[in-house]
């Protein structure tokens, strides 16, 4: 029983930090029907910034979680401006190979000037955990501070996409881009700052990750990238609630799966479920069907 | 339709000349035993730029798990030659059909996807190869697959890459490999023209991953001693990035960039911090400059017929093309 609420804890951290992600996913993939394969890379920027942040300029936890936020939206938007925005008319396959170099560029760029160490992010939240049920089950404030953080940032995303006007265009042109432009909606100024929130997502669950397991390296994005892209799937591509969904889901089976003497193939296990989702019900648990046209 | 006719003739005489000659310079010691491993890397990159030319630039399914069939064929090869201690023309051939029936077995549920999907079932596939391979310890596990035979030697590699360029540019060619192009131009005309997707979707997606099979045999039987990880992610970009380089769609692109990479990539040895970031830098420039790649024609489409057209013209050994 223990055994079951630690894992939910663990799970549920896990899972807000892909949830986070998923969302840059979903939205970018909702409005141009990209793979951003370097959100990931974005992420480790993010956590990156906030290493530096904290450690060489002894900034507290929250403003660098911002200025780390601001840093990547602004990566974010660069990144678009320059390799996605010319290629928007190109066929997919192009688009996607410029993903992964840009992917590349990333990692390779941050290892050449930060080194391929792996590094200790500094404990910037004071050590502090609760314990239940006899001290068997213990939540660490970091745990908290995750799920806190998380779902403030879902709330904001949430009110920004249905209450203001820009969300109101980033909608319109999710649903079809060329119409929202005809309409008189600055799709270029959208597509800019759906990358900007995005990638401020990514920033902010980099620098959670950096706080929950204190180490960082500059290829930490690809795989936690990948997987989250994997949750974004199973959520529904292109649903801001699905990529939520798809985020914890996937966050608490990897955790039932290592708690079950499956560690090694926890990663393993995302991909099957993503190949699994994609077979069985591709549109995800809450995507909407698409029909195709000719 | 004759087999040999003058322009075959030609092409054969000349692919026994270059191997004489090259076999001739090993034996006189021009080339030393380090030319002779880029020559074999060159080979191996060749084989597999061109099996997956043809499954992303011809037939126009994005995979990005090339190196999964590499690794299949790899340890194939390597528990057969070291393990059961059979002959490398067994070894070889088997990993060949190992691969291919992974390759069958894995493109019948995911060629149902497009385009992105695709992409990522595939790179998903091959991590799950590649964490299998961690987790098996009769092939060694994460520490590794030691003591290969090396029975791999230039008459072998090019042998099979000669094997290799010469099926697959027959195929494209052929009834079949038509289908594969009018899939990749347009998947929704093809059906409505006859043409079985799935079908020939997987037979594009097994013929890669035989000659994969091939290459990562060739591989395991040079240098002893393989692991997982040299069959990741990474290894399925540097395949993906010879063949974009080249030009999709394009067989000699594909020769022309794994000869030019595998040199940049050795000569960027002793740069190694900077190799990935310039190989992020040219697979970049070639997206927006050049998305056709090197061999490409010049219009901006990158999936024009034209592409095939002049490599016919250049190559000359298929006859048949003027039925088009």
């Amino acid at each position: 029983m223990e055994q079951v609420f630690q894992q939910l804890i663990n799970g549920i951290s896990l899972g807000g930090i892909y949830a986070l992600m998923a969302l840059g996913y979903t939205m970018v993939y909702g409005i141009i029907n990209l793979i951003n394969f370097a959100h990931g890379d974005i992420y480790m920027v993010g956590a990156y910034v906030g290493f530096a942040l904290t450690t060489f300029f002894n900034i507290g936890f929250l403003p660098a979680l911002l200025i780390s936020m601001a840093v990547t939206s602004l990566l974010g938007i660069i990144i678009e401006k320059i390799a996605y925005k010319p290629l928007r008319k190109s066929p997919r396959i192009t688009a996607l190979i410029t993903a992964i170099s840009i992917s590349l560029l990333l990692q390779y760029t941050m290892m050449y000037f930060v080194g391929p160490q792996t590094r200790t992010f500094p404990e910037v939240l004071e050590s502090k955990s609760l314990r239940f049920l006899n001290g068997n089950v213990i939540l660490d404030i970091k745990n908290v501070y995750i799920l806190a953080i998380t779902l403030i940032l879902m709330v904001a995303l949430q009110f920004i996409v249905k209450k203001t006007k820009m969300g109101k265009a980033m909608r319109a042109s999710s649903f079809d881009l060329e119409a929202a432009e005809l309409m008189g909606v600055n799709v270029n100024k959208v597509i800019s700052f759906t990358f900007a929130m995005g990638s401020a997502l990514a920033g902010a669950a980099g620098v959670l990750v950096g706080i929950y397991y204190n180490t960082i390296n500059p290829l930490m994005g690809s795989l936690p990238g990948l997987k989250a892209f994997v949750a974004a799937v199973l959520g529904g591509i292109g649903a801001i609630p699905g990529a939520v969904l798809g985020g914890f889901s996937l966050g608490l089976i990897e955790t039932i799966v290592s708690a079950n003497g499956g560690s090694v193939f926890k990663d393993a296990v995302a991909f099957l479920i993503l190949i699994l989702v994609l077979l069985i019900k591709p549109n995800g648990l809450l995507g909407k069907t698409v029909k195709e046209k000719v | 339709m004759k087999k040999l006719d003058k322009k075959n003739m030609f092409t054969i005489i000349g692919i026994i000349l270059f191997y004489v000659a090259i076999q001739s310079l090993f034996n006189i010691g021009i080339l030393d035993s380090y030319m002779e491993l880029n020559i074999i890397l060159i080979c191996i990159n060749i084989i597999l730029a061109v099996g997956l030319n043809l499954i992303t630039g011809f037939t126009g399914q994005f995979s990005l798990g090339h190196a999964a069939f590499m690794s299949i064929g790899a340890y194939t090869s390597a528990v057969l030659t070291a393990k059961l201690g059979q002959p490398f023309f067994v070894g070889i051939i088997l990993s060949g059909l190992v691969a291919a029936l992974a390759g069958i077995l894995i493109g019948i549920p995911t060629l149902r996807l497009k385009g992105d999907y695709l992409a990522i079932a595939t790179l998903g596939f091959g991590e799950i190869v590649k964490i299998l391979a961690l987790n098996t310890d009769y092939i060694g596990g994460a520490i590794g697959f030691n003591d290969i035979p090396q029975y791999t030697n230039w008459t072998w590699a090019f042998g099979m890459t000669v094997l290799a360029v010469l099926f697959i540019r027959n195929f494209i060619n052929s009834y079949k490999g038509r289908a594969c192009i009018a899939i990749r131009e347009d998947e929704i005309a093809a059906e409505a023209m006859g043409v079985n997707l799935t079908y020939y979707k997987v037979l594009a997606f097994a013929i890669g991953a035989f000659f994969a099979g091939i290459a990562g045999s060739l591989y395991a039987n040079y240098f002893y001693f393989i692991k997982p990880d040299t069959f990741g992610f990474m290894k399925s970009i540097d395949i993906l990035v010879i063949v974009v380089f080249g030009g999709l769609g394009s067989i000699q692109g594909s020769i022309v960039g794994a000869i030019v990479l595998s040199i940049v990539s050795t000569l960027l040895q002793s740069v190694a911090d900077l190799r990935m970031i310039i190989y992020a830098l040219v697979l970049f420039g070639i997206m927006m400059f050049r998305p056709t790649g090197l061999m490409g024609k010049q219009e901006f489409k990158g999936f024009k017929f034209k592409t095939i057209k002049k490599e016919v013209k250049a190559g000359d050994s298929i006859k048949g093309y003027e039925s088009i």
